[in-house]
């Protein structure tokens, strides 16, 4: 049995694997199907100020090796997650993120401000959303503004703060760099890239958002290609993720230098992909006698 | 136990029209959990999303569910090659079903297409006390008569053009039946335009209406947030999702 553990700026993980924000909800529903404590932690729900109704349906079309949403941040609200759902998370002996956004960076910094009387112990500012019109991506894409909001959230709190990157941009490194400058303490990525189906018999996009975000395994050569990229060009950690579906992509994922791993869209294929993916990664460095998962990270020799 | 994951033998596999197939699964928990009106989630070979089939029969002695689905693209194609002996990856039972209320003396199963498989675990319950209209494009897409008929329910069949049974839409008959008066509750799934003509009737005769939506769904378990559906609950506008809140909804809950 290899040693599983990390440690992400100061916060030890039990093992590198947590469900994305947005695949897990706030991980009730998968706790039918397996205890929660097996997963090195749970990136929650993207949480707003106030409740958001998300976008219309279809919202979910299928691609090839992989899927576009466009669910738009259906949300109750932070104060209901913390009133209703953090405490129960809490109890459980994984690490949380709490996923947040919003539409201002004024926004993201009273989200933020309202997490920092609990215990949550991490929060990951997505300014990477491709489903909503005002906030979201528009952060990810341009270097000021990630700066700003990550400055801005950066104030409003003393817990560790992962910010989550767009891969919708010419240069991934710029806007890390620039969020690293700002505070962050770690960064993620990737979020989903920008896509588009269309259904030809009717003419009419699949999703009634007309676009949507790419995940799943085809977009996991580019996961990581900008996890490798980000992890050589910033000082702080990086947590990986994009299409990985197995415990080698988790692997390769840290290679690339990545110190823990989410996955997505892989539990809708397979609901225990998480657990699946930790006792593959833990087959994997055994067979290969090596002790401990930390040993692998950013170990790719690039030629 | 509310739903497990597992793979399972298909007992039988049937072909019961131009792209209509029959499989029935050994799963003896999935059927013990089941109640009419779930749905299972099935795993398509190669690609990342479940495909969601509704439950056409439970057999609790026998331990099986039996499933019937029709080609409707890529996905649900590549789960039809499965075969006799073969096993299928399940995500199940699924969703919220419909209520069965005991004391009903008169309901109406109303089944548009594909959306019949899912009124015969009711038929079955209500037996004598149920009419059962199906509707269909035409002769060749009837499916399920005989089984409707086994359970004692009154079987009306409809086809868009004609070639068998009434010529014409479901509506009809049940808006006959409306107007005769005595009926507790009406049931029903199939495209969404019938679904409409089906809340209106029911509407208009206070009639208490289920019914059964479909939507492209991801997780099939309420976290993803992906199947979205326009509800009013207590006067307020909410986006329900048809695999948790759903598939089964109130008719006077639908936002149309």
């Amino acid at each position: 049995m290899a040693d599983l553990s990390v440690n992400v700026c100061g916060v030890g993980f039990k093992n590198p694997i947590i469900p994305a924000s947005g695949v897990f909800g706030y991980g009730r529903e998968y706790e039918e199907l397996f205890p929660l404590d097996k997963l090195g932690g749970i990136a929650t729900k993207g949480t707003t100020l106030h409740r958001r109704t998300g976008n219309i349906a279809p919202r979910i079309a299928e691609t090839p090796a992989g899927m576009l949403n466009s669910v738009g941040l259906q949300n109750p609200g932070i104060d209901h997650f913390i009133e209703s759902e953090l405490p129960y998370l809490l109890t459980k002996d994984t690490v949380i993120l709490a996923n947040i956004a919003g539409s201002t960076p004024e926004e993201c910094a009273e989200v933020a401000a309202k997490l920092e009387d609990t215990d949550v112990h991490m929060i990951e500012l997505n300014i990477s959303c491709p489903n909503v019109k005002q906030g979201g991506a528009a952060f990810g894409t341009d270097c000021t503004m990630a700066a700003e909001v990550t400055r801005r959230v950066r104030e409003a709190t003393s817990k560790n703060l992962v910010v989550k990157l767009s891969p919708n941009v010419t240069s991934i490194t710029e806007i890390a760099k620039s969020v690293e400058a700002a505070g962050a303490d770690a960064v993620s990525l990737i979020n989903t890239l920008l896509g588009m189906r269309i259904d030809i018999n009717t003419g009419r996009p699949v999703l009634h958002n007309n676009v949507g975000g790419l995940s799943g395994p085809a977009v996991f050569p580019v996961a990581v290609r900008m996890v490798w990229q980000v992890a050589n060009a910033v000082n702080i950690p990086v947590i990986g993720m994009g299409g990985v579906s197995s415990g080698r992509d988790a692997i390769e994922l840290m290679m690339a230098g990545a110190s823990a791993v989410q996955v997505g869209a892989a539990i809708f294929t397979d609901p225990f992909a998480p657990v699946r993916i930790v006792e593959e990664m833990n087959e994997f460095l055994d067979s290969k006698g090596i002790a401990s998962v930390r040993d692998i990270i950013g170990t790719v020799k690039p030629w | 136990m509310k739903y497990t994951q597992g793979q399972y033998i298909i007992r039988a596999k049937e072909a019961i029209a131009r792209n209509i197939y029959s499989f029935t699964i050994a799963c003896p928990e999935v059927a013990a959990a089941a109640v009419p009106g779930q749905f299972v989630h099935i795993r398509a070979n190669g690609f990342t999303l479940r495909r969601p089939i509704s439950i056409c029969c439970i057999d609790r002695e026998q331990g099986t569910l039996r499933i019937v689905f029709e080609i409707r693209g890529q996905g649900t194609e590549e789960i039809a090659r499965l075969n006799k002996g073969d096993l299928i990856d399940m995500l199940a039972p699924l969703g919220h079903g419909f209520t069965i209320d005991e004391s009903f003396r008169k309901v109406v199963l109303v089944g548009g297409g594909i959306g019949t498989p899912p009124m015969l675990p009711l038929a079955k319950i209500y037996g004598e006390k149920a009419v059962m209209i199906s509707g269909f494009r035409n002769a060749q897409a009837v499916i399920l008569q005989d089984d409707f008929r086994a359970t004692g329910a009154e079987a009306v069949l409809c086809t868009d053009d004609g070639s068998a049974g009434i010529h014409g839409f479901v509506t009809q008959p049940l808006k006959e039946l409306a107007a005769q008066g005595g009926i507790d509750a009406v049931y029903a799934c199939g495209p969404m335009p019938m679904l409409k003509g089906i809340a209106a009737i029911c509407g208009e005769n206070d009639i208490y209406c289920e019914i059964s939506l479909e939507e492209r769904m991801a997780c099939g378990i309420g976290a993803c947030l992906g199947c979205a559906c326009r509800t009013k609950r207590n006067d307020e506008e909410y986006f329900a999702h048809v695999c948790k809140d759903g598939p089964v909804f109130r008719a006077e809950e639908v936002i149309w």
